[in-house]
């Protein structure tokens, strides 16, 4: 079972903490930090297997990490995974980030945080493999966007809609239109501005 | 109110923040805006603060004023919203909070929503977070999905089935008939977690285990096709078929095929096709392998499919990657208790990756090593491991130090080979032996007599430089203490004798003494080493006297007490005090009860191991304990043998199973060790209410046959019978041992074991010796508690020394008479 999945870049800054145990608030940074402290004294052409702090858990646990760029991708597993499965799963999924964001960066991680846990959910689910085929991963997340996407989106669309209204040049507003028989009052905009 | 700004834009303002002190406040004028946006119950930005609470979270500032919005937004009946919301409710919440029930009901309704993704994310919150309420509730659903024909739900609803699973163990059996065609599905994704609920079903119920062996055949056909089939692109990973659901199907063949010679039967070809035909260059290969290792390694396979395992896994140590190296010495770890011979081979390559750079694969190098040492290459590995305890780091040096000590006891080829090892780690790594080191090597160096004059003098060249490693210095300063007269004496038959005089062994104590750097526990060690000199040098005893007296004022009250206590020696006692001071005799290696302790002595009481008391037939008392163990592990009985209920149950093994029990009821001081007699109070009160008031013969029932309850070489055993009429459970068994030969038998020892519902009291024995020609006998008195009133059955040992040997013989005693404990 994976325990935790803590992406962080090389100064220690988090950016995807997902833990499947609970552990308090004040831990999990702690746990982050520490995390972050063992994996960095690493160089590069050592083993990717570090056994883990100690507070993450026993002796059964390992952090088992890849180094990406300028991202440290750490899974935190007890003994029921394979570890060189693991790193292959790592392997998974930063590649399917890279399909899903196209050419993967830092930034998009920073400033798309709740799409990556989205991606992260159909890969690991309570702690357990769910799925590994890309493609599939893909397509589903691609599905549940447009639905999304369909409802407005996170942004909501009354601020879309708010800002086209505030970009009309509006100079001046009849007050009433005056058709033939039809009288018609024009109500007054300014409110929404 | 402004609309709240969107997450992008707070994450670009914090970005903006260029000390900490910055990004806190503008995280907490956030805050404060959300809170406010939260209370004014804003439907259509509630999603947009939900995450950026989330994000702030993640940099770990609060965020639990969201939980209730979190709930909120999954009751709605937006995907937007729900998304998020399942989100928050993962992450902000857990079972603690009792806010997270109200969930349930959400839940049970996105269960059953129309579309797949809703469901589809109810499952993933249930099954990432579920508590075990929520889960008993909703444990019918989620098994309705397991049996629906969608794959994207079927595998969301298997992994759910294990979180439920382990949440509340009893409902596995709900999840059975679902999982009957779990296996015949195509799509991957299912099968995948298909095999992880089967795994977990199995691991946790025997009785699932024996009922999915019979899934074994189907699992070999699957794995046969990911093998054989041709490229397949969605599952392929860098040429292999779908590696992940390979690695995971050994697992659970793993599982079934342990301690099952059928079900290792059926997967014993494709095993060694798996171990074959996979591909190693790339890592994917290589984690099937290394699973297949695994697998092979656990199951009854047969003997060429290990030998094939182990060399599989001798080449991954050759392997460039180190991961693979990382991997193959934790597999070999395992299996080098079973498979020892087969390891053997790889051991060069083994001790090279202790030279590793790499501090994970040199620990597990180091564990490998010591596991590997025998009789046979102790020379050998043990320069290696030297040389590793030199240059290795220091969170090693202690492990290996004492697994260093371990091995030479083990395997020392000669003496002289084993002090030198020993002197070698102690100046290598002195500092970091670990405290229960010292007493044992002392027992070691008291033990080889014939070398204590090299030693001595090695320590003390190895002291004269250079006294900060306590260890080091400690067993120095005790050896000189013991051995002073044999340095300076100037023979030495092993090597070049040094020529040292009184004054200067005198002026290194003298120097440890005041040290800084010397422990209070190093301290007395030397002061007591000066005191014994006092006996073996002859022209510096006015010097001693000196120091002594000293430290009589001293402030730490260990040394002060010993000072004073020496002073008496010199003044009062001077007549006792070369007695006192004696050379230590050789000790008895008692290994059940750890170190024991030796120099923590005062000047007058005798060597310790002669308190601990061995048994004077001479083996360990819980070897003996352990042989009855031994006999009755098979039927229910066990020994129970408390002659005190111990207060002070972490005390050693051997005095608690010391089965001459050493606990007189009516009290007689004993030679027992102190915690033994300490418990007489705390007796249990049946046995003493019958029998502590009342002399013991008082209230007999007479009448009640005696029986023979051994007669073989000789001995002779008599079982008389005493009912207590005050407590009618008790039956007190006076046993009479007796010799016809013509040869005394000395150092008896009997020993008794009953069946568990009985308890057993055995009082001191009369004496050891049963003379020749029947002219005496060994009487012991045995106190049977039998509350059950059940049929009365014993078990005894006896062990004594006749005609030069040592005799030993077991017997069960079933002929009591029906009087004795109906």
């Amino acid at each position: 079972m994976i325990q935790a999945i803590l992406v962080f870049n090389n100064h220690g800054k988090p950016r995807l903490v997902r833990f499947y145990q609970r552990f308090p608030e004040e831990i999990q940074q702690q746990i982050v930090r520490e995390t972050f402290h063992l994996v960095l004294k690493r160089d590069d052409n050592i083993c990717n297997f570090l056994e883990g702090g100690s507070l993450i858990g026993g002796s059964d646990y390992k952090l088992i990490y890849r180094h990406y760029a300028t991202l440290y991708f750490v899974f935190c597993v007890d003994s029921s995974e394979s570890e060189l499965g693991i790193l292959d799963l790592i392997q998974v999924f930063v590649e399917t980030l890279d399909k899903c964001f196209e050419n993967v960066c830092e930034l998009d991680l920073i400033f798309h945080m709740d799409k990556v846990h989205y991606i992260l959910q159909e890969v690991v689910m309570g702690g357990m493999v769910l799925e590994t085929n890309m493609n599939e991963i893909v397509a589903q997340i691609e599905a549940q966007n447009r639905l999304e996407k369909s409802e407005g989106g996170l942004s909501a669309a009354p601020a879309r809609a708010v800002s086209a209204v505030k970009n009309i040049n509006l100079p001046e507003m009849p007050r009433s239109i005056n058709i033939g028989d039809l009288n018609i009052k024009v109500p007054n905009l300014s409110q929404l501005v | 109110m402004p609309a709240p700004i969107r997450l992008r834009e707070l994450i670009r303002t914090i970005r903006t923040a260029r000390t900490q002190a910055e990004e806190r406040e503008m995280i907490q004028k956030e805050c404060a805006a959300i809170r406010s946006s939260f209370r004014e119950e804003d439907n259509t930005y509630r999603c947009r603060n939900v995450a950026k609470l989330l994000y702030m979270h993640m940099l770990g500032y609060p965020a639990h004023f969201g939980q209730l919005e979190c709930l909120k937004l999954i009751a709605s009946q937006k995907f937007t919203d729900k998304r998020i919301g399942y989100l928050g409710a993962m992450l902000l919440l857990d079972e603690r909070q009792d806010v997270h029930l109200l969930m349930t009901n959400c839940i049970k309704n996105d269960l059953n929503h129309s579309t797949q993704y809703v469901q589809g994310l109810a499952l993933c919150t249930l099954g990432c977070m579920g508590s075990s309420e929520m889960c008993r509730d909703l444990a019918g659903e989620v098994e309705k999905l397991l049996k629906t024909s969608n794959s994207y739900l079927r595998k969301k609803a298997a992994l759910c089935a294990v979180h439920v699973i382990r949440k509340v163990p009893e409902l596995m059996e709900m999840f059975l008939p679902a999982t009957k065609n779990l296996l015949n599905e195509k799509n991957h994704g299912v099968l995948h977690t298909s095999v992880v609920l089967l795994t977990e079903m199995c691991e946790r119920s025997p009785d699932m285990l024996a009922h999915f062996r019979k899934l074994v055949p189907q699992l070999v056909r699957i794995l046969k096709n990911l093998i054989m089939s041709g490229y397949s692109p969605e599952h392929d990973v860098s040429g292999i078929s779908d590696p992940f659901l390979q690695v995971r199907i050994l697992r659970l063949l793993r599982i079934l095929g342990r301690n099952d010679d059928d079900s290792s039967e059926a997967m014993n070809d494709i095993l060694a096709q798996v171990a074959t035909n996979t591909e190693t260059s790339k890592n994917v290969g290589n984690a099937i392998l290394y699973e297949t290792v695994l697998t092979i390694m656990d199951i009854k396979s047969e003997s060429g499919l290990r030998v094939l395992a182990i060399n599989i896994l001798g080449r991954f140590l050759l392997n460039n990657d180190k991961n693979i190296r990382y991997v193959a010495l934790t597999s070999l770890l395992k299996t080098v208790q079973t498979d020892h011979n087969a390891v053997q081979r790889h051991r060069s390559t083994i001790v090279d990756c202790l030279k590793d750079l790499d501090v994970s694969i040199k620990r597990r190098a180091m564990e490998l090593s010591f596991a590997l040492v025998n009789g046979n290459n102790i020379r050998g590995m043990m320069k290696e491991l030297l040389y590793f305890l030199d240059s290795c780091e220091p969170e090693f040096k202690a492990d290996c130090a004492s697994g260093i000590f371990l091995a030479a006891e083990k395997y020392a080829p000669s003496k002289r080979w084993h002090i030198d090892t020993i002197m070698r780690v102690l100046t290598t790594a002195g500092s970091y032996v670990r405290d229960d080191a010292v007493p044992n090597l002392i027992q070691l160096i008291t033990n080889s007599v014939e070398m204590h004059a090299y030693t001595v003098q090695r320590l003390y060249k190895a002291i004269l430089g250079d006294y900060s490693q306590q260890p080091l210095v400690q067993v120095a300063a005790w050896c000189i203490g013991e051995y002073g007269d044999l340095l300076i004496s100037g023979q030495c038959e092993e090597e070049e004798p040094i020529q040292v005089t009184e004054d200067e062994v005198l002026d290194i104590l003298e120097s440890v003494l005041i040290s800084n750097m010397s422990a209070s526990v190093t301290r007395g060690y030397s002061l007591t080493a000066i005191m014994k000199l006092s006996t073996r040098f002859t022209c510096t005893v006015n010097r001693i006297k000196k120091v002594v007296s000293i430290y009589g004022s001293s402030i730490d009250v260990e040394l002060q007490q010993r000072a004073v206590e020496y002073n008496a020696l010199f003044k009062k006692y001077d007549h006792m005090r070369s007695a006192l001071l004696e050379r230590m005799p050789v000790m008895e290696k008692v290994t059940t009860n750890g170190p024991t302790e030796i120099v923590q002595t005062n000047g007058e009481t005798e060597p310790a191991p002669l308190e601990t008391k061995p048994p004077p037939s001479g083996p360990q008392p819980s070897s003996q304990a352990n042989d009855l163990l031994d006999l009755l592990g098979g039927n229910d009985i066990t020994p129970v043998i408390p002659t005190v209920p111990t207060s002070k149950p972490a005390s050693a093994g051997g005095e608690l199973l010391d089965l001459l029990g050493d606990i007189n009821l009516t009290g007689a001081p004993t030679a027992a060790p102190a915690p033994a007699s300490a418990p007489q109070i705390s007796q249990p009160p049946f046995l003493l209410d019958g029998l502590s008031s009342q002399p013991l013969f008082n209230d007999i029932t007479t009448g009640i046959p005696s029986i023979t309850a051994y007669n073989k070489n000789g001995l002779k055993i008599e079982f008389t019978f005493e009912r207590s009429n005050t407590n009618p459970s008790v039956t007190v068994i006076t046993i009479q041992a007796s010799n016809s030969t013509e040869l005394d038998m000395t150092d008896f020892v009997f020993q008794a074991a009953v069946p568990k519902t009985f308890q057993l009291q055995l009082l001191s024995p009369s004496s050891s010796v049963v003379p020749a020609f029947n002219t005496g006998t060994i009487t012991q008195v045995i106190k049977v508690l039998n509350p059950q009133k059940q049929q009365l059955r014993m078990r005894i040992k006896l062990t004594y020394n006749h005609k030069g040997s040592a005799m030993q013989d077991l017997a069960e005693v079933n002929n009591f008479p029906p009087q004795s404990w109906q």
